[in-house]
């Protein structure tokens, strides 16, 4: 095992490997009203792939470790996710070279969120990934620059940006990717992309917010170890507005 | 001389796009990169870099790709990559067409090959 952060990472990686399978069907049918009907497939294939290096992925310090999960999820999920999710996650990876603290953790966000529309060619308001990435890195950097928050409560307003994020998607007609072909018939539903980017951030927090529990993550964290009692992964979409 | 690589995704509709292509200039490398890395539907970086490689005999490889991910997954195959390549902005069968054409000629650059891709664009059919 290759120190705490990439433990950390594994358990993160566990969470969300759960987490995709759950919500596989959901997703594929969110894709399903305004896409090509493979997000929640696709993801729950890349994430299987990714889980099945674990023991490879122990031995690696953070910044490899997550390249290899992006690399991975390239090499395996087919669709537009392999690209995006994979692409930005490899790319990013380099910020985490010296660890993960709230600074690398913020560097990586902002990497991430630049990368990724970089590749989609996509801004705020296309019905993309895009829409839950972009208000939850600028609330992150918001609470871990400003506000001087703790990286666990910061990541918890982050996910809440997000998920305002994800509703935003509804009544959006989409620019970019397979539901640009739909038009009009594209609103009222939210973009799958933007729903499973919410469904990491989430198991990213309960994976975050477990461990500082735990007292096990970074002092920094362990300052801040209190009552914390997954404010995270509760609050699920539940698609209710697609009525 | 400049090869062609046809990015679908279809595993299918690649190789018919190349079959298509090759009756007008069979000298012309053309590579097809169609289907998910299970067979099914999708793109597959991985494969498009492996195209590309067989694609390119040295003077580069203009890539043609139809719907969406095709050129993500594409753009991140011409990073993978050693090879000298670039993405046209065409549609897929027609530009594949036109661009095989001019690469069979002697004078045939990556350039003038990627234009000729490009000109598909403004074609048109009635």
């Amino acid at each position: 095992m290759s120190g705490e952060d990439t433990e950390a990472l594994l358990d993160a990686l566990d969470r969300i490997d759960a987490r995709l399978h759950d919500e596989q069907d959901y997703l594929t049918e969110l894709d399903s009203r305004v896409g090509d009907a493979d997000h929640g497939n696709n993801l729950a294939r890349g994430i299987s792939a990714v889980t099945e290096k674990r023991d490879d992925i122990a031995e690696m310090e953070i910044d490899e470790a997550v390249k290899t999960v992006g690399t991975t999820l390239i090499s395996e999920v087919g669709g537009a996710a392999g690209p995006l999710y994979g692409g930005s996650i490899m790319s990013a990876s380099q910020t985490l070279e010296g660890g993960l603290d709230a600074e690398s953790a913020l560097a990586f966000a902002e990497a991430y969120r630049e990368k990724l529309m970089q590749r989609g060619d996509a801004r705020v308001g296309d019905k993309t990934m895009v829409d839950a990435v972009t208000p939850a890195v600028h609330t992150f950097q918001r609470a871990i620059e400003e506000d001087d928050l703790p990286p666990v409560d910061a990541l918890a307003k982050a996910v809440d940006a997000a998920r305002r994020g994800v509703a935003y998607t509804v009544p959006l007609r989409a620019s970019k990717g397979r539901a640009s072909y739909l038009g009009l018939r594209a609103v009222g539903h939210r973009d799958p992309g933007a729903t499973s980017t919410l469904f990491v951030l989430e198991e990213l927090l309960a994976t975050a917010t477990d461990r500082a529990g735990e007292a096990s993550v970074t002092d920094a964290y362990a300052d801040d170890a209190v009552a914390r009692d997954g404010t995270a992964s509760d609050a699920n979409a539940d698609g209710t507005e697609d009525a | 001389m400049v090869g062609l690589l046809v990015v679908s995704h279809s595993a299918k509709a690649a190789a018919g796009i190349v079959e298509i292509a090759a009756e007008m200039a069979s000298d012309v490398p053309l590579v097809a990169a169609g289907g998910d890395p299970d067979g099914g539907i999708g793109t597959d970086a991985d494969a498009i870099a492996a195209g590309l490689d067989d694609a390119d005999d040295g003077e580069g490889v203009v890539v043609l790709v139809d719907l969406g991910s095709a050129s993500m997954n594409a753009e991140l195959a011409v990073e993978m990559s050693d090879a000298d390549a670039v993405l046209a902005d065409a549609p897929v069968l027609e530009g594949t067409v036109n661009a095989a054409v001019h690469a069979a000629s002697s004078k045939a650059t990556l350039d003038s090959t990627l234009d000729a891709a490009e000109e598909a664009r403004g074609m048109s059919k009635l």
